[in-house]
């Protein structure tokens, strides 16, 4: 064993035979490299646009510098603190209400004594997500219309006497895009919980049910403690793309009357960068996200490491 | 005595957890199910009938008609096109140049290979940002092209790295002794890793060809003007625009250009919706092992 890695070692050592002899793989890291570097890591250059004021005509080079000024016009600018808000509370709900009901589905799909029905079940559970947001969001325009079901089933239900339109009220929007999400990723987010259960000690159940317990004891004492590592990563996982969460839905189904709740960092970005031409302010709120996403990775990670679970990365 | 009741008890309490488990399951299954079904009963419904609503799981007054304006609408077709060779062509050379990149990532002697991995970890974390890569892709030409939809996305560090977890579960002594035979590192990637990886490669194809085929957003930001260059999902995005302007439900939606030009009947839309997700619809039960798996190896990665 030891003799082994001396070995490797060795092997790995930068020497003229060595590299003849990985030739092919150097020349493929070679071209993959420069990709990378064309692709990833250039537009990271962009970033001295938002301490310019960029002039197209100007390229960067030749735009003014003009410090952390963009930087303070966002801050100072109403629509982009409540865009900020917007982005955090629709991705913190997401997050929330997804993780949820997708522990929910796995638990209870895992009770299923058939082993027919858990497929077909688990089989049309998926099949959301791998419809375009465009589909989901003209669907869900569907069902909440005026004359869609929703409305339908409270008007036979007599608790409202006229269709209302959902999306006319911000206070509707935050949870139709987080029923949206739980909607299109429920199924596909519950299969690594159910992997997660297969792994569990059948001989945990079976001591259990010795002992008495009920299904819902079973549940709570040995699945759910069973899978926390799992639900605990997937979350820290999931918290650094909290921003990035918010752009798909919220810019098919804003509109004038919800702009207030429904405008996300990314739809801000979007409006100022490519519409309005401002390409200094938009990076400056593209780098704004990009360093809070990074900042929530590493707490995460972090946090991850002093609560003894695994590491992201 | 205790003993029976207790049992008989318990396997009440089974029997009513396993009602409402039941009713929970039939729930998730109709409201997941029902929004797709209605969608099709719409598609086969006359158009000037359905703006009075009340259409379930069955056309009120069944027609074809959507689905032959549907086929006649030029921007579609050439839409469907378009998706199809993005689909094919973006999933092919995605597949290889990742297999390639995980290859070599995965190769115990390889002289960079933590360095390599590295490089494709960060780029999953920081990126430019819209605007720094809207500019690159404008100086490189890619704008207005078909090649936009392909390139940028070749590789994927993600997708690479579930391959690499997958090559590195191999045997290391499949490359050593093919190595002992005289075999090269492209034949040991050909004739020996990849008929291995059939798995994982059906997994990553699933991923990409599923992202190719319902992308919008790049053929909305760089092939706007481009109609010859325009995607399936781009144009359900302008007939969905141009739905909820009708109904008075988004005040934004002059906003997306040329989207909305013309007032399209919900029925149309439908029919077209239906178009673009019958090929995922009729596909995916088939291939469900594969992402089951992908899943599980990319949940596990170091």
């Amino acid at each position: 064993m030891a003799q082994g890695a001396v070995k490797a070692k060795k092997d790995r050592k930068i020497t003229w035979k060595e590299i003849k002899r990985q030739k092919t793989l150097l020349i493929i890291s070679f071209f993959v490299t420069v990709y990378g570097i064309i692709f990833y890591y250039w537009p990271l250059t962009g970033w001295i646009m938002a301490f310019q004021n960029y002039k197209p005509a100007k390229g960067i080079l030749g735009s003014q510098f003009v410090g952390l000024d963009k930087f303070k016009f966002l801050f100072e600018d109403a629509t982009f603190l409540r865009v900020i808000r917007n982005t955090f509370c629709m991705g913190a709900l997401n997050l929330l209400t997804t993780t949820i009901m997708a522990i929910l589905f796995a638990v209870l799909l895992n009770e299923i004594r058939s082993t027919m029905a858990k497929r077909m079940v688990q089989t049309i559970s998926y099949l959301p997500h791998f419809l375009s947001w465009i589909i989901v969001t003209g669907i869900l325009h569907d069902a909440l219309s005026s004359t869609g079901i929703i409305n339908d089933l409270l008007l036979r239900a007599n608790i409202i006497d006229q269709a209302i339109n959902f999306f006319a009220y911000p206070k509707y929007f935050w949870p139709i895009v987080a029923f949206a999400n739980c909607w299109k990723e429920t199924g596909w987010n519950a299969i690594i919980y159910l992997s997660a259960i297969t792994a569990i000690d059948p001989s945990l159940y079976e001591a259990a049910s010795i002992d008495g317990a009920s299904r819902l004891q079973k549940i709570r004492y040995i699945t759910l403690p069973g899978i926390k590592p799992t639900i605990m990563i997937l979350l820290l996982m999931n918290i650094g793309n909290v921003l990035n969460a918010g752009f798909e839905v919220q810019y098919i189904l804003g509109n004038g009357l919800v702009k207030s709740v429904s405008d996300t960092i990314d739809i801000y970005v979007l409006k100022w960068g490519i519409s309005q031409n401002d390409f200094s302010l938009g990076t400056a709120a593209g780098i704004f996200k990009s360093v809070v996403s990074i900042a929530l990775i590493v707490i995460c990670n972090y946090l991850a490491k002093r609560a003894g679970e695994e590491r992201l990365f | 005595m205790q003993k029976t009741k207790k049992r008989i008890k318990s396997s009440m309490g089974s029997k009513i957890f396993t009602v409402f488990n039941s009713l929970f399951m039939i729930a998730f299954v109709v409201i997941t199910l029902y929004p797709v079904l209605n969608t099709v009963a719409v598609s086969f419904n006359d158009g000037i009938d359905a703006v009075r609503g009340g259409i379930y799981l069955w056309p009120r007054k069944f027609a074809t008609k959507n689905y032959q304006t549907v086929l006649a609408m030029e921007n579609l077709i050439t839409g469907a096109k378009i998706t199809v060779a993005r689909t094919v062509i973006g999933t092919v050379s995605s597949l290889v140049v990742n297999a390639l990149l995980a290859y070599v990532v995965s190769r115990k002697r390889f002289l960079f290979k933590s360095q390599l991995s590295l490089f494709w970890v960060i780029t999953m974390y920081v990126n430019g940002g819209l605007i720094p890569v809207f500019m690159l892709y404008k100086n490189l030409g890619l704008t207005g092209t078909f090649w936009v939809y392909v390139v940028p996305s070749a590789i994927s560090a993600w997708n690479m790295l579930v391959m690499r977890t997958y090559m590195l579960g191999l045997p290391d002594s499949l490359e050593e002794s093919a190595q002992l035979d005289g075999a090269g590192y492209m034949t040991i990637f050909i004739k020996i890793i990849s008929p291995l990886c059939k798995p994982v490669y059906a997994t990553v194809v699933l991923f990409v060809a599923v992202g190719q085929w319902n992308a919008w957003f790049d053929a909305m930001l760089y092939n706007r003007m481009k109609t010859e260059y325009t995607t399936l999902q781009y144009e359900l995005m302008k007939l969905l625009s141009s739905v909820m302007q009708q109904s008075g439900s988004a005040a934004s939606a002059s906003e997306r250009g040329s989207a909305a030009a013309a007032i399209t009947p919900i029925t149309v839309r439908s029919a077209a919706t239906v178009v673009t997700m019958l090929p995922i619809i009729c596909l995916y039960p088939f291939l469900q092992r594969y992402f089951v798996t992908g899943l599980t190896i990319g949940g596990v990665k170091e």
